[in-house]
């Protein structure tokens, strides 16, 4: 009977007979660097070079018009110790990281376990609570700096009405505008909160039933099958949100041109290098300063790895497989 | 026989009890996804109130327009150029979309339906210019495109889109790996060459996956700021929806009003892309773990 099966399975091979020679089918080259070649020539013209290239300046004065004139370590040197913008930019930026980057997961991770609970009406919450994440940057922006406004805006308004007495006046003033900023980070959580759906719905319902059956609480099969199952999401969301928040730019951007950020509250490291770049015109710092970012992206994501042996568990083995 | 009534009763109350505990449940659960939903409306929702408010009315933290302006959507058009930053934003989108498209299937096609040597390495090499931060290549290919004499204009934001996106690349490739290899070897048995192949079968097999990239080119170049602020801010004439916007407060004689007008114009082409193609979205964001 099995063997009936195996000579069925396979046309080329009957009882007794070796299977003919699989032919071995060239290595089509010119084809392949073909249809590489558009990402090869990106690759070199838009990565590799200006790799090489910023890295080079960055050692280097260099406005645009003259040539770079190499000056060493000397880039360096100002920004660790005479240029007190690069330490506010990099307070801020921390700063952001470590609140919002927590906080995210936590509320990626809350919307999409409330939307894993109703039987009927999932897609309709979802569409909801993805749509902010589409919304242009700009438009958002404009939006949370005007309804939050103390003045005009509606939402303190609404605030007041709930009972609370003298509510932040939000972007507007120094200690607040941080966290308007991260309530707009908040909003668009829907791309994030959909990974983390999809990762919760993931979580074969077996394992909830056996924890029930055991008499486990809701809070233990939250806390023993739920989130272990969960970490390769959640380490994920971490390394992307770090390397995010070192790029951080359009909306703190907006938000300070929308209400003239005299103290600096919502200056990120991206815009001080957009600054010393496009306004400045200081070339070659500015490059140090991206240099500087590679090299603090690269270390967070380092460390983020060497600790994901202690609390990251990959059920199939390696994410990389 | 009594006590088969009294279990037969216990039972009946145990699904009553359970049908109610049910109920309570889904009470529970709506009223938080209802009140969850009122927050991620809320903004959206103040926009479009906002926009539809007179001047005078706008600066009172109002709730309700009253009356409403509706006139503010054709004034909007006259007070800015906001027909000519929505055209070049349309430009702009569509050209990037068109070059994404074209030059990121024949590498995700090689990269994940042919065996080659140096194959992995290369993925590798893709994925990690992924992870780059774009502030460290940001200057010289600034360079680049100023030597050109290219600044100001849309040459910067179209021609490297038509050099392949990692993350499209990346998206396309985690698609074709699904499709079956039975599929090409029989093609290839018929004597089908590799670029027919790519075109005639996998590309269309693949259409979600190439919906999902154009799609997710299209939103990256309209909601794009940090590449028009780079490359077309010095002429007014290529200004794009988003620098527009953000230049708004610069111009006196637009009040906050119509700038709710315009932003919610600025937000409408997406909101409504969304709605009829969330399910690619959806997929998208979940095939790759990322958006854009």
């Amino acid at each position: 009977m099995s063997q009936a099966r195996v000579v069925a399975s396979s046309p080329f091979k009957k009882k007794g007979e070796l299977a003919p020679p699989r032919r071995k089918l060239k290595t089509p080259w010119l084809f392949i660097f073909l249809c590489m070649s558009p990402w090869l020539f990106g690759m070199v013209f838009f990565t590799a070079y200006p790799m090489i290239s910023s890295f080079y300046q960055s050692f280097t004065k260099f406005n645009l018009i003259e040539s770079p004139k190499w000056i060493g370590l000397e880039n360096f040197h100002r920004m660790f110790f005479e240029d007190s913008d690069f330490w506010q930019a990099l307070k801020n930026t921390v700063w952001i990281s470590v609140i919002s980057i927590p906080l995210r997961i936590a509320f990626a991770m809350f919307t999409a376990w409330v939307l894993t609970k109703p039987k009927r009406g999932r897609n309709i919450y979802r569409t909801i609570f993805f749509l902010p994440s589409m919304v242009p940057a700009v438009a958002a922006t404009m939006a949370f700096t005007y309804i939050f406004n103390p003045a005009y805006g509606p939402i303190n308004r609404m605030l007041e009405a709930i009972g609370i007495k003298e509510p932040p006046f939000w972007f507007l003033d120094p200690k607040w505008s941080k966290w308007g900023l991260i309530l707009l980070g908040l909003w668009g959580i829907g791309d994030t909160m959909i990974i983390f759906l999809a990762g919760l719905l993931d979580v074969p319902t077996s394992l909830y039933e056996a924890a029930s059956l055991e008499g486990a609480s809701g809070w233990q099969s939250f806390r023993y099958i739920t989130l272990p199952l969960m970490t390769p999401v959640i380490f994920f969301s971490t390394v992307t949100g770090v390397i995010g928040s070192f790029q951080y730019f359009t909306q703190a951007y907006v938000a300070s041109g929308q209400v003239n950020d005299y103290s600096h509250s919502m200056y990120f490291y991206a815009t001080h290098i957009y600054f010393s770049a496009f306004r400045a015109y200081e070339m070659g710092y500015a490059s140090a300063l991206a240099w500087v970012l590679l090299v603090i992206t690269l270390l967070c994501t380092l460390v983020i790895l060497k600790t994901q042996k202690r609390w990251v568990h990959y059920p199939n083995g390696s994410l990389f497989k | 026989m009594q006590a088969r009534e009294e279990l037969e009763i216990q039972s009946a109350k145990a699904r009553r009890s359970k049908k109610w505990n049910n109920f309570l449940h889904m009470v529970g659960n709506h009223s938080l996804l209802i009140a969850l939903s009122a927050i991620f409306i809320m903004p959206l929702y103040l926009v479009i109130v906002l926009s539809l408010m007179s001047k005078g009315q706008a600066e009172t933290r109002s709730l309700w327009p009253h009356p409403f302006v509706w006139h503010n959507y054709v004034e909007v058009f006259t007070a800015v150029p906001f027909l000519k930053w929505t055209l070049n934003t349309l430009f702009v989108s569509l050209m990037g979309t068109i070059g994404t498209v074209v030059s990121s299937v024949p590498p995700a096609y090689v990269l994940s339906r042919l065996q080659w040597k140096g194959r992995h390495t290369t993925f590798i090499i893709l994925l990690s210019t992924m992870m780059l931060p774009g502030q460290v290549t940001m200057i010289p290919v600034y360079i680049i495109f100023s030597r050109l004499h290219w600044i100001p204009s849309f040459l910067p934001l179209i021609v490297p889109s038509f050099f392949a996106s990692a993350f499209s690349i990346f998206l396309l490739r985690q698609f074709f790996t699904s499709i079956p290899d039975e599929i090409s070897d029989a093609a290839r048995i018929d004597g089908c060459s590799e670029f027919k192949l790519m075109m005639r079968i996998i590309v269309p097999l693949a259409k979600p996956a190439i919906s999902a990239i154009a799609l997710f080119a299209f939103l990256g170049s309209w909601n794009d700021f940090f590449g028009p602020l780079l490359y077309i801010v010095e002429n007014e004439d290529l200004w794009t929806l988003g620098i527009g916007l953000n230049a708004f407060q610069g111009i006196h004689h637009v009040d906050k009003n119509m700038m709710m007008t315009a932003s919610a114009l600025f937000m409408a082409p997406v909101i409504l892309i969304f709605f009829f193609s969330q399910k690619v979205f959806i997929e998208g964001v979940t095939l790759t773990g990322v958006k854009g």
